[in-house]
């Protein structure tokens, strides 16, 4: 037994134990999001902590866009199989079948959409609270939300009037149709979910370690080639050795350039990167300075 | 297996605010501590670059890196509470934005209220403001443990000492009414840099620390109470597994003091005793336990403990009670109605409640008492509740976790005041 001091990863997991506790007593009915992504494995251990030896109080959700990476996606599986936690996958191809989601060509990025099939979900299951593993530090949108945030009817979330949130005294109160969002690791960094990765030995969807990959540059990022990719007229694929900082829609999620290989060279590489994981990583949040806030509006979790 | 040890308790993490008065620089200083210690990337550099030539000026203004949301960027304000995050080798650190316009109050108590340290903003220029003073009684209020007043664009006053020394004195005069004797207070240009990472050249009569140095150093680890075991059951856990058939474990957290295997605990309201059987955590058990910690307890005995009780060590007894006083900061749109009932939600229990009498109002510039019949949005009051099921509390001052509560509109659901126990009436 090794005695270690109470460190700042203690007192965020401490912060986001008592947060799925207050969910679980309090919601009628919440569900816990999981991508597969590192920040949602870090939730899955939380809830662990903060259940066990019970089984977790929510099903675990996922919004599949099928566009994801298929290592990510048999990631999910597996987790949630060694969890023995229900998995709901909600798949976007329901709703653009529905006719609620008419996309522009069948490449494009699907990420703005999963809140329609997101919505969708949680009106069909009826759930009052949705976990979610966003961060504040990923954007700053974000970085004005509540932990307990509050969405209308709509799914809608306004920045103008969120509920004050004091001590942690938590106001988990819906009207019916209503629904909560809820964020327990709203305080933490990215450096901090790799540090807790490390910490509890965590395993995560390979493609977050460095590989060799064949990527196209544009626009100052690279974007793996896939299906869904292809190098247009004047571009040419190569071969890159890189990692994903985070995992969303193929078709707009950006590796990086690294030869980290395991978790304590990301760590290292974490904490000295000079750009943010949004900004590296995500095209979908460049088109404009309020891309982050515009999509929350219309229900983005 | 790994268990925390209290002996090694090290304060890693500080949470601060920043409040004053529109136009103190806030934004300008807490883009300059992100800048200077190097926590800004190369994105948002060149994001805000960009905007500040958009707008015609030059360099790089480093408020906006704190100016999160559309509405703010046109308007050029800011409208809520954004947090951010840096760290140095030293500590971790959480600042809450909070905005300084009258109207918005509420988020400066939001803020607040998680808070160890406040950095109270004040202009060289313009001195101690009422703003400054609501400020600062707020913090005072909601009991934020170490202040420190930034004494902010000494370059617009040709860096002199006297104007600062004449600040600080006003200021300490308003402090010592709102007895805060612990005040730190830091001559700087956020604008410049000066004494807020790097000392800089211009501030040489000054012999205190750096903005910086103060908050990597400043002792925190008595912020929280350390002596009172209050233990607000959250979830019971009762797996009923056949290898777990009768399991009962009480999960919570840890609120104030420390509990060990043995200890004799009170339930309450119920009163009955019993005795610490386990410390359950995730990688396994532990003999003793503190707060801030999560855990899960088990007792010796089988009784009837629910969410919403409280366990205690037995003859270190809260208040039981249905009937204090408490301070309350009214945060709706939407005034109090003393004929209709809230919801209280205070640790783990929520209990109908009436306001039964307004004790007097606060003037937050003059400090006087002020008589009332109802409170509006950023009204400060002392007044009585009464509420339907009794609440397990101590003094907010003696325990902010036992002593705080939300108010909770029924209809709306709305937060709608903050409050906090100061006494119990008989």
């Amino acid at each position: 037994m090794s005695n270690h001091p109470f460190t700042h990863l203690d007192a965020l997991e401490s912060e986001a134990i008592h947060i799925m506790r207050e969910v679980a007593a309090e919601c009628a009915n919440p569900a816990l999001l999981f991508s597969g992504g590192k920040d949602s494995i870090v939730l899955l251990r939380l809830a662990e902590k903060a259940f066990r030896p019970g089984r977790f109080p929510f099903p675990l959700v996922h919004i599949d866009t099928e566009h994801n990476f298929p290592e990510v996606i048999e990631f999910r599986d597996r987790r949630a199989k060694q969890l023995g936690e229900r998995l709901i996958v909600s798949s976007m191809e329901d709703s653009i079948k529905k006719g609620k989601v008419v996309l522009r060509s069948p490449t494009q990025s699907r990420n703005a959409f999963q809140s329609v099939t997101l919505l969708d979900t949680i009106a069909e299951y009826e759930f009052d609270a949705c976990i979610g593993g966003a961060r504040r530090d990923e954007e700053k949108a974000r970085a004005k939300e509540r932990i307990f945030s509050f969405r209308d009817e709509f799914g809608q979330w306004d920045p103008k009037n969120q509920r004050p949130e004091l001590w942690d005294i938590y106001n988990t109160r819906t009207h019916p149709g209503e629904n909560i969002r809820v964020f327990p690791i709203s305080n933490w960094t990215e450096l901090d979910v790799w540090e807790y990765i490390d910490r509890e030995q965590l395993e995560v969807p390979k493609i977050y370690f460095a590989h060799l990959r064949d990527v196209i540059r544009r626009d100052a990022g690279l974007l793996p080639v896939s299906h869904l990719v292809q190098p247009r007229e004047e571009e040419r694929a190569e071969k890159v050795m890189v990692r994903f900082r985070t995992v969303g829609d193929m078709s707009c999620t950006c590796p990086v350039e690294s030869a980290a290989a395991c978790v304590e060279e990301i760590i290292a590489e974490t904490a000295i990167t000079r750009i943010t994981e949004r900004g590296a990583t995500r095209m979908d949040d460049q088109t404009s300075d309020a891309s982050m806030e515009l999509r929350k509006k219309e229900g983005y979790f | 297996m790994s268990v925390v040890k209290k002996e090694l308790f090290e304060s890693e993490l500080l949470r601060f605010i920043t409040a004053g008065s529109v136009d103190d620089g806030k934004s300008t200083l807490i883009g300059r501590l992100l800048h200077d210690s190097k926590s800004i990337f190369e994105d948002q550099l060149s994001s805000i670059t960009n905007t500040t030539r958009k707008r015609g000026m030059e360099g790089v203004d480093l408020s906006l890196l704190t100016d999160g949301l559309q509405a703010e960027r046109e308007q050029g304000i800011t409208i809520d509470v954004a947090y951010r995050y840096f760290a140095t080798p030293k500590r971790k650190f959480i600042i809450a934005d909070t905005p300084g316009h009258e109207q918005y109050t509420r988020n400066m108590v939001t803020g607040a209220s998680t808070a160890n340290l406040a950095i109270i903003l004040v202009d060289a220029r313009n001195g101690v403001l009422t703003q400054s003073r609501r400020h600062t009684y707020l913090a005072s209020l909601v009991g934020i443990p170490h202040l420190v007043v930034a004494v902010n664009k000494m370059d617009l006053v040709d860096y002199s000492q006297e104007v600062f020394d004449r600040i600080c004195k006003d200021f300490a005069a308003f402090a010592d009414e709102l007895n805060l004797h612990n005040i730190e207070y830091i001559p700087m240009s956020a604008l410049r840099g000066d004494m807020v990472v790097e000392r800089g050249d211009k501030l040489a009569w000054y012999q205190g620390t750096t903005l910086m140095d103060l908050l990597e150093n400043v002792a925190i680890d008595h912020d929280i109470n350390l002596n009172d075991f209050r233990y607000p059951v959250q979830w019971v856990c009762r797996p009923q597994t056949e290898a777990l058939h009768d399991f009962r474990g009480y999960m919570g957290r840890i609120e104030s003091g420390a509990v060990k295997v043995g200890d004799a605990v009170t339930v309450l309201p119920s009163g009955l005793t019993s005795r610490i059987k386990e410390i359950l955590l995730y990688e396994g058990s532990a003999d003793d336990a503190f707060a801030p910690q999560s855990v899960t307890l088990t007792i010796e005995d089988h009784l009837d403990i629910s969410r919403g009780d409280l366990l205690v060590k037995t003859g270190e007894t809260p208040w039981v009670t249905k009937e204090f006083n408490a301070m309350l900061c009214w945060l709706s749109e939407q005034a109090l109605d003393s004929k209709r009932k809230y919801l209280i939600k205070h640790t783990t229990r929520t209990v109908k409640a009436i306001v039964s009498g307004i004790d007097y109002r606060i003037d937050v510039n003059t400090l006087k008492q002020e008589t009332v019949d109802t409170l509006n949005m950023n009204d400060i009051a002392q007044v009585r509740l009464k509420v339907q099921q009794p609440l397990i509390c101590d003094d907010y001052v003696r325990n902010h976790a036992t002593g705080s509560f939300i108010v909770i509109d029924e209809t709306s659901n709305n937060t709608v005041a903050a409050g906090m126990i100061s006494q119990q009436i008989n």
